[in-house]
């Protein structure tokens, strides 16, 4: 059977795009409604979803001529400002099956930079939402996304492709509850105002931390960053004689050498003798006297610990690609099937460049 | 045939070794089993020790405590009765792993050595229901003493993985050190508790018979619950804490397990005795 409508995908993505040319191809919310807009006048395109990330645009759609397809894509290069043959060289396309069973690997984050993340997931909901709301989409892509979902989160329960974190700062916080088993009574002490350490703190709060304490050699520096992480500051001259006030400790100062020895980590779980403390090095010099790890109840990990387990979780979720992509094709193979039997074109090719 | 009070304990330490050999079989896989399927395979064998005891105590005419076969299927059953209550209230990780894991080292060992079983105490405790109410007690106690030693194997392992930096593998299904630490706390409490009043129930009898006073089992029982309280003191003013409290909590277990057998073989001569095969 030929002739029929055909479900594509055209876009680009972190694969083929750097993010300098990611950031021309970036649909803002005014555009999006242009471009739909525009789109409502590309003949034979039944219907179409424009999933708009950080990291891709594509288009899913229905065409009754593959030729939409082309004219799809110019209004697209016509609304950037992009050179056709630019986009051309980025682009990647598949049709049929091809097209669902990259729907779903997105869905599922197979795709995405950061493997097996969570957050793709909600945002290709929010991209099939907002086709619906704007009626693009009809029955074959309803039927499509409907499924994809269902397919995503079956590979990501089904599958370790979503588990243990794969950034430095989540390792930390997943470290901290191998220790304190949940987050709401943690408090949390922040050395130093640099990138790292804010991320990780960020990261903390975001999980649910008590308690967040910036210190840093310039006050003013601490004050700031306290101020946007909704913290307290400490001076810095104090921090020692407050450890034992902290569970976690994150440290990320430029200092040129050790700022907290064994000394005052011993003195500060004499005070918290039940009470285990987290220290997180995050400095290069590191800033925590590695003597520390032996003592009693304290934990120290530096930044090539919390690296290795992130490159170890990642390569677990990599070992897990292929048991993954096995269950998509399946899922893929009977949608497909369905779709066949109710008209889609199952011959027809992706467009050439 | 009758199924035998020993058919009934056979089948619970069956269910109790399928637990264990299905959380090693998920663990060896790199899976969590499921803490549902755990529960219901340990409620299970539960159950079916508790049909095997009950029997056993209506051939003996009380709490089957007369012989170190029977303190070890009762020592199994608390911790496994614990476990119930705890697992399901605190949810911890692999705790049934390692209590079904117990249980059928305990009830598989005891049933392995016929001579543990060989004579039967009928009426060992002459019909006195506080003595009865003592020995169980106490048993029960040394059931929380066992929870707590499993949960300081746990302890021990996390703390291990959290300072060798490895936390894949079965490392990952550990609960957190915390958690691990304030049910250890909990279980050595309870535990010292249930002992203290399973001996001062028993002074009570004792003060009225002191004649029938087992001086060796006496000073037994009192070291053991005297050591627990000690650690106990010790943790609650910080001085005994983290690696080295689950250290002495493990050592202390083995000890007072160990301490069952001769304890019971020292006792006065019974009231009425039975060999396993007259009974069976």
């Amino acid at each position: 059977m030929s002739g029929g409508p055909t479900l594509f995908v055209l876009g680009a993505s972190h694969h083929t795009t750097p993010i300098e040319l990611r950031e021309k191809l970036a649909l803002g919310p005014d555009k999006l409604s242009g471009f739909y807009q525009r789109l409502a006048a590309v003949p034979d395109l039944a219907e179409v979803a424009v999933l708009n990330t950080c990291n891709r645009v594509e288009f899913y759609g229905v065409a009754r001529d593959t030729a939409a397809i082309e004219r799809l894509q110019a209004a697209f290069c016509e609304l950037q400002a992009l050179p056709p043959e630019m986009f051309n060289a980025i682009r990647s396309h598949a049709t049929g099956e091809a097209a669902i069973q990259h729907l779903i690997e997105v869905s599922a984050g197979l795709d995405s930079q950061m493997l097996g993340e969570n957050e793709i997931f909600g945002q290709v909901k929010d991209a099939y939402a907002d086709a619906q709301h704007r009626g693009k989409v009809g029955p074959v892509l309803n039927r499509v996304f409907q499924k994809a979902f269902q397919a995503a989160k079956g590979v990501r329960s089904g599958t370790a492709i979503t588990i243990g974190q794969i950034s430095v700062a989540n390792v930390a916080v997943d470290l901290a509850l191998t220790i304190f088993g949940q987050l709401g009574k943690t408090r949390v002490l922040l050395l130093g105002a640099g990138d790292i350490g804010e991320k990780t703190a960020k990261a903390f709060l975001s999980r649910g931390a008590c308690t967040l304490t910036v210190s840093s050699r310039t006050l003013e520096h601490a004050m700031a960053l306290a101020s946007t992480l909704d913290a307290t500051a400490l001076p810095f001259e104090h921090f020692s004689h407050h450890l034992h006030e902290f569970d976690v400790v994150v440290s990320s100062t430029a200092a040129p050498g050790t700022i907290i020895t064994r000394e005052v980590v011993a003195a500060a779980i004499r005070r918290r003798p039940s009470q285990p403390i987290f220290l997180i090095d995050l400095a290069l010099p590191r800033d925590v006297d590695p003597q520390v790890g032996g003592l009693e109840n304290v934990f120290l990990y530096n930044l090539d610990d919390l690296a290795a387990i992130a490159q170890q979780n990642l390569a677990a979720r990599t070992a897990e690609v292929e048991h993954a992509r096995r269950l998509i094709a399946e899922r893929t193979k009977s949608l497909w099937a369905h779709l066949v039997a109710r008209g889609i074109d199952p011959t027809a090719a992706p467009p050439t460049a | 045939m009758p199924v035998t009070d020993r058919n009934w304990l056979w089948i619970a330490a069956a269910f109790y070794a399928a637990g264990f050999i299905l959380g090693t079989a998920s663990l060896l896989r790199h899976r969590q089993h499921s803490r549902w399927i755990m529960y219901v395979i340990i409620a299970a064998g539960f159950l079916v020790q508790t049909v095997g005891l009950y029997s056993r105590g209506l051939a003996v005419g009380g709490c089957p405590l007369g012989n170190t076969f029977e303190i070890f299927q009762f020592t199994a059953w608390s911790a496994i009765t614990l476990y119930l209550v705890v697992g399901a209230t605190f949810r911890l990780s692999l705790l049934g792993y390692f209590t079904s894991m117990l249980s059928a080292a305990l009830t598989l060992v005891s049933l392995a050595i016929p001579a543990w079983d060989a004579t039967r105490r009928v009426g060992a405790f002459g019909g006195n229901a506080w003595i009865e109410f003592h020995a169980a007690l106490a048993l029960f106690s040394y059931g929380v003493f066992g929870l707590l030693a499993l949960t300081s194997i746990m302890f021990l392992l996390r703390n291990y993985s959290l300072k060798h930096k490895q936390l894949s593998g079965f490392f990952a299904f550990l609960p957190a050190i915390s958690d691990l630490d304030h049910i250890n706390l909990r279980l050595l409490i309870s535990g010292f508790v249930l002992l203290a009043a399973s001996l001062a129930v028993g002074a009570v009898y004792w003060l009225q018979a002191l004649d029938t006073v087992n001086v060796s089992k006496l000073l037994v029982t009192v070291g053991v619950w005297l050591a627990y309280g000690a650690a106990l003191v010790l943790r609650l003013n910080g001085r005994l804490v983290a690696k080295r409290l689950a250290w002495v909590c493990l050592a202390l277990f083995a000890v007072a397990l160990l301490s069952l057998h001769p304890v019971n073989a020292s006792r006065h001569p019974l009231p009425s005795a039975m060999s396993a095969e007259s009974r069976t």
